[in-house]
């Protein structure tokens, strides 16, 4: 099966006002294939918004792709021109924002914004635009669909806002969606309920979906595969349930190995500290290019090799793999 | 013992809108009543606009409560004047969300940590600066640091500025509305820890509101639920979470990622 979207070697560097390059990403190759979801996991610096803008040619003008490829439904977006692009952008390919509240017009009622979408990239005529929206936003809310969709952002509540977005996303049967964050602001059980309602909207529209997340519970049961990132680089892919339940990179096990217990074992270190992974994100990301893995400093199992060189993906089996020295035989 | 701080029948209601009048009143709080025991931490939990947060500004005397009694140690703080307020606010202190914001980003790190002391003339200038250098250190923040402004810092870093601010005029009782909400996982387990750490060595008092359960689980002796400003369910921590009493705790719990399910069960009984 050819996939949906092929992610080749990408590279993306930002430059800073001093004219300073850093690399935000380095080496990023994934695949995805119809129909699946692929939860991104990574902290802060992680490169995974970056990731999230670089997919859509989105990034900000002092970011650049400098290397790689990235193939859509068979076209490279490297290569589109800039109205090309404009075309897949919210029509095949589209993207939830991170805040919700800044994401919507604030002085626009909410049908219009998604009616806006379709009209950019259908040949509807107004009416029909009007009642696509409509439907649109009856799949998305359970109820009082008339109601939300004459409101303006600011009466809705964090959750509803969300639900606007992704009717949105959803607006012109785009195959695949990138979400960035798009739950992060609200309460779990609203969170429970945007997962939920992905879950169903995946299977009616056929979508393929990559969830980005700092929150690694919010993958269990949601994604398929998980791509897991630190400073800029895959240190860890596979299916979500072998990543999430064994993970086999010290990072991403040393990041499962913070959250807090789960209640039962909790009460035996009720109060008690939790490990941590030592140091800050931060200063590791300042670690030359190409000459060591970029987690040895908080690292607990490293080797000496790991301040010579950048450890590649090591395949462990057919469908996860790991980029530490540890797994080379 | 005596409980550090009592809320009884507090209730809090705002008035909204009203230019056309069509004023709206809010009920924020209804018949809240609580204590929290000294050198304990009650987590307080609840959905969005339950009111957790306006509770914490009422406890903290940054909002007047609409009626309704709260005492601090022997103090009755309802009935205190802004001079009394003023005089027992030192000893309750907050810490917020968004230390992003929270923080005066044109300050640096020992300015912000000795403002309070500045604000409450406590001791002379030198000694100022040598309690604030003492309390970032305290908070784990390296002493060359601490000439750099907030943004010079990491989010959890910036949080150990807000942390160590609060301590600066040594409260009894740390109120934390979400303190490690926007943080990323490792470094809430770092933020955690070090709430431990210093609630064991300073002898503090939490209020720690939050969404996370399985973190209020971890760190709190008891566990308060509110909903639409009324407190439904409060008790030890492991009973609440291991056999919940109300809907909206069951709720909760189904909705929270790595809490176990297992208490939510029909029981066999």
């Amino acid at each position: 099966m050819t996939p949906l979207l092929d992610v080749q070697n990408l590279r993306v560097s930002y430059t800073a006002r001093s004219g300073q390059s850093s690399t935000a990403l380095a080496n990023v190759s994934f695949a995805l294939q119809p129909g699946e979801t692929l939860g991104v996991l990574g902290e802060s610096g992680s490169g995974k918004s970056t990731l999230a803008a670089a997919l859509l040619r989105l990034l900000p003008a002092n970011g650049r792709i400098e290397r790689g490829a990235i193939y859509f439904e068979g076209q490279d977006l490297l290569r589109a021109t800039p109205r090309e692009l404009e075309k897949i952008r919210g029509d095949r390919l589209a993207l939830i924002f991170q805040e919700p509240s800044l994401a919507l017009h604030p002085a626009i009622r909410v049908a219009e914004q998604i009616a806006d979408v379709i009209a950019a990239h259908k040949s509807f005529a107004r009416r029909a635009v009007r009642e696509h929206a409509q439907q649109i936003l009856a799949a998305v809310f359970p109820s009082e669909v008339k109601r939300i969709g004459n409101s303006y952002p600011h009466q809705l509540s964090g959750g509803q806002r969300a639900r606007v977005l992704i009717a949105q996303a959803i607006s012109c049967g785009p195959s695949l969606i990138v979400a960035d964050e798009p739950t992060a602001s609200l309460d779990p059980e609203t969170q429970q309920e945007i997962l939920a309602l992905f879950r169903a909207l995946r299977q009616k529209f056929d979508l393929s979906v990559i969830w980005i997340t700092h929150n690694p519970l919010l993958l269990e049961g949601f994604a398929d595969r998980v791509l897991v990132c630190y400073a800029g680089r895959v240190v860890e892919t596979g299916p979500a349930s072998s990543v999430l339940s064994s993970p086999r990179h010290p990072y991403t096990q040393a990041l499962l190995r913070c959250l807090p217990p789960s209640t039962e074992r909790g009460l035996a270190n009720h109060k008690q500290c939790l490990p941590v992974i030592p140091g800050e994100a931060f200063v590791s990301v300042a670690a030359a290019e190409g000459c060591r893995c970029r987690f040895e400093p908080r690292c607990m199992e490293r080797m000496v090799i790991c301040t010579e060189r950048e450890p590649e993906m090591i395949q462990l089996n057919s469908t996860h793999g790991a980029s530490c020295f540890k797994h080379v035989d | 013992m005596e409980p550090l701080l009592r809320a009884e029948n507090v209730a809090k209601r705002f008035e909204s809108g009203g230019a056309f009048g069509s004023r709206q009143e809010v009920r924020a709080l209804a018949g809240v009543t609580f204590s929290i025991f000294p050198r304990t931490t009650l987590a307080v939990v609840g959905p969005s606009g339950s009111g957790k947060s306006t509770l914490a500004l009422c406890l903290a005397c940054l909002e007047p409560v609409s009626s309704g009694r709260i005492w601090f140690a022997r103090t009755e703080v309802t009935a205190l004047d802004a001079e009394g307020q003023r005089a027992i606010r030192p000893s309750i202190q907050m810490v917020f969300q968004d230390p992003a914001s929270s923080l005066n980003p044109r300050m640096s790190a020992l300015e912000l940590v000795s403002e309070p002391l500045n604000i409450h003339k406590r001791f002379d200038k030198p000694e100022r600066r040598d309690r604030a250098c003492d309390l970032l250190q305290r908070v784990g923040l390296p002493r060359e640091k601490a000439a750099h402004r907030p943004d010079e810092f990491s989010g959890g870093q910036r949080q150990r500025i807000a942390i160590a601010r609060a301590l600066a005029l040594e409260p009894k009782l740390l109120i934390l509305d979400e303190a490690l909400s926007a943080l990323d996982c490792s470094v809430q387990a770092q933020m955690a820890n070090l709430l431990i750490d210093l609630q064991a060595s300073l002898g503090l008092t939490y209020v720690f509101i939050t969404h996370d359960l399985a973190m209020a689980a971890h760190l709190a002796d008891e566990i308060a639920v509110m909903e639409r400003g009324q407190m439904v369910e409060m008790g030890a921590a492991w009973s609440v979470v291991n056999a919940p009493q109300h809907a909206v705790t069951r709720r909760l719990l189904l909705a929270a990622p790595g809490v176990c399910h297992s208490a939510l069960e029909p029981q066999a009984v």
